[in-house]
């Protein structure tokens, strides 16, 4: 069934309310997401699109509904308190939206989570989706998706969205593609993703797509180099970007000597990772190693 | 966020770590002042320039002056002056305030600073005995001669830490008070003010047996500004780009770089990409440039504005990728803002996404002189070939 999040997924959304997080429940639940509940406390006992029942606390919706996952969209402020509450309630998968969270909050929570079991996707991330389940818990455009086979993993949210329309449009679907978030502080990584693809049966290729600042990337290569017998086509953005500056998102920012794009690449290269040259070869990029091992044709 | 050493000594200094005493000056007289409260003449007092960037010892930024006279000439050479160094880029930055503070003895130079592992996810203590250089050099060249302890955010710096580090750097019985105040005074500091970076550089062992804070560098984390309004008067407005302080104002991120192709994007990573395929096809990228998710007209606009206050600029490269933002919608933001602005230089356009065609369509009747491309690796290549034509 893909990773993470398909048919079984019962999504209760915190912050349901708000702008962001009542926009995107709505394109959610038109792809087919089971939105189960809502959470934004002061508003329980009323129905969000008139069938999802909102509740005060999350503890409630699990209780009343059986939620088994949590969307995020609760402002930075409060954001770190409503995934300690998601994960005091019982879900297994609490995916965190929201951008722009105190990197010490992070910090704080992270263990918290990790002692619990509880798996968090982000935060600062586009979210998770399976398309050939109709799961969408993000606020990624569903209509460029296509299921299939192929695995997505990105630090980024536009440019997985780039990497998804080129696999479309070579013919190629996916099985579930996971933002994991441009924050210094992320709950899934890398090589926590790669490890589900690689077990899951319904995935045959992974695009991993990175960018500067910090060594995630280095250690995917070697978990790639070790443990992986599937295909995985890499990108990392961040080539032209100076030492020193912040480009866009807190984590992406060089600032040792091992963090640039070109030493990411490098190393990469030499766990034998195939690297697309531009992010216009992502797509491309995975086609051919899926050629070359018959998984295509 | 950065602040100045003044600054951040200040703050140290409030944590309990100790620093050499002084007072910052934005003028001569002023720094003439606290030269004079401070003794200079029975002792040595240190001039420094206060601007952000690091390697102001070396260009000629910090002075030592034994008498009020020196410290006077120092002041009038170090004020207005415009620092170059490593870290500012050619153009150098003017100084408009100074730190005057006493001169130590010092018997030994270490380093000490604090960072977030990401690998972790724990905030991380580093120190080493070879202080005072560039410690990035340290960690390629000797990297065992950092040492690190990361600290647990439940229960804080363990005492068994502050040991280690003690008897690894090897530092006296004379001086375990202070450490134990500089550990801690910085934990605690780190956390309190939600710093991203901590740097002592040097943490000087004085011939009297005790520690100072020789420098200070703090940066903050800017997402926890939320609960910082302090932060507002330690924020230097002389130390940023004016452009990025207006991109800023409207939820841009921006970032000015040297070359001359003008990028708009929506998204952090496809920005950069689109600075990597600029320069893969050999063009040398203006700007960062992330108008986000929502890209709405007046940011677009603002954007193009930005973008175009570069003289450099002799072309724009936008690419969006209208996901839940409709191509059509943002096509007509683009058409509103080039109108506006009267747009001189070329500019290519590439939109993928919901209602594409009909974006696509917008541009072509537009009557501007927009160039559409199919693709990213398109759009990179019409923009590189648009401006060197």
């Amino acid at each position: 069934m893909s990773i993470l999040v398909g048919k079984d997924t019962r999504l209760v959304v915190q912050g349901i309310t708000g702008s962001a997080g009542s926009f995107h429940t709505r394109q959610c639940m038109a792809f087919g997401t089971n939105v189960v509940a809502g959470v934004t406390p002061g508003k329980g006992g009323q129905l969000f699109e008139e069938k999802v029942p909102i509740f005060h606390t999350v503890r409630d919706a699990v209780k009343e509904t059986g939620a088994n996952a949590s969307m995020i969209f609760v402002p930075p402020k409060f954001a770190a308190d409503a995934i300690l509450e998601a994960a005091d309630s019982g879900v297994s998968l609490v995916v965190v939206i929201t951008e722009g969270i105190p990197i010490l909050d992070m910090v704080k929570v992270k263990p918290v989570l990790d002692a619990k079991g509880v798996r968090m996707i982000g935060p600062n991330c586009p979210g998770i989706i399976t398309p050939g389940e109709r799961c969408k818990i993000g606020i990624m455009p569903a209509q460029i998706h296509k299921p299939g086979r192929i695995g997505v993993i990105s630090r980024s949210g536009t440019l997985t969205y780039e990497a998804v329309f080129q696999l479309t449009q070579l013919g190629i679907g996916q099985s579930t593609c996971i933002g994991i978030g441009g924050d210094p502080v992320i709950g899934t990584q890398f090589i926590d993703a790669l490890a589900l693809f690689e077990a899951d049966p319904n995935t045959d290729g992974v695009i991993m797509i990175g960018e500067i600042g910090g060594n995630a990337e280095v250690k995917a290569a070697q978990f790639i180099k070790e443990k992986m017998t599937k295909p995985v086509a890499a990108f990392i953005a961040g080539k032209a970007a100076p030492p020193g500056r912040r480009m866009g998102h807190a984590g992406a920012i060089i600032s040792g000597g091992n963090d640039t794009a070109d030493a990411k690449i490098k190393i990469l290269e030499a766990a034998h990772i195939r690297v697309a040259p531009t992010p216009s070869h992502m797509g491309v990029a995975m086609k051919e190693q899926l050629l070359e091992r018959g998984l295509l044709r | 966020m950065k602040i100045h050493e003044y600054q951040a000594k200040a703050l140290l200094k409030k944590y309990g770590v100790p620093v050499p005493n002084g007072q910052v000056a934005f003028s001569v007289e002023e720094a003439t002042a606290v030269a004079k409260q401070l003794g200079v003449g029975d002792k040595k007092v240190v001039v420094k320039a206060q601007i952000h960037a690091g390697g102001r010892g070396k260009g000629g930024g910090v002075k030592l002056a034994g008498t009020l006279d020196e410290a006077i000439a120092h002041s009038k050479a170090i004020l207005g002056m415009t620092l170059i160094t490593h870290q500012t880029g050619p153009q150098g930055q003017l100084v408009k305030r100074l730190l005057i503070e006493d001169g130590c003895n010092i018997q030994h130079e270490y380093y000490f600073g604090m960072v977030l592992d990401r690998e972790t996810s724990r905030v991380t203590i580093m120190a080493s005995t070879e202080g005072g250089m560039d410690i990035e050099e340290v960690a390629a060249k000797t990297p065992e001669k950092i040492l690190k302890a990361q600290i647990d955010p439940a229960t804080g710096v363990g005492d068994y830490q502050i040991n280690q580090l003690f008897f690894d750097l090897g530092l006296p019985k004379s001086a375990a008070k202070d450490f134990r105040n500089v550990v801690l005074g910085c934990y605690n500091a780190y956390v309190q003010e939600d710093a991203s970076l901590f740097e002592i550089n040097p943490l000087v062992l004085t011939k009297e047996g005790g520690l100072l804070a020789l420098d200070g560098k703090i940066n903050f984390d800017d997402n926890a500004g939320f609960r910082h309004p302090e932060w507002a008067e330690l924020r230097d407005l002389d130390e940023e780009e004016p452009t990025e302080i207006q991109a800023a104002k409207f939820e841009l991120s921006y970032v000015k770089l040297d070359g001359n192709i003008g990028c708009l994007v929506n998204g952090a990573g496809l920005a950069m990409s689109t600075m990597d395929i600029i320069k893969h096809h050999g063009g040398e990228p203006a700007n960062f440039l992330d108008v986000g998710g929502s890209a709405s007209q007046e940011a677009v606009t603002e954007g193009f504005k930005i973008i175009l206050s570069d003289p450099h600029v002799k072309g724009i490269l936008v690419n969006i990728f209208g996901g839940i933002m409709k191509c059509d919608v943002i096509a007509a933001a683009v058409i509103a803002a080039a109108k506006q602005i009267q747009m001189t230089v070329p500019l290519v356009v590439r939109l993928e996404g919901t209602n594409v065609d009909l974006g696509k369509s917008m541009l072509n009747d537009s009557g501007l002189a927009i160039v559409s491309a199919d693709d990213l690796n398109d759009a990179a290549q019409k923009i590189v070939k648009a401006i060197g034509a």
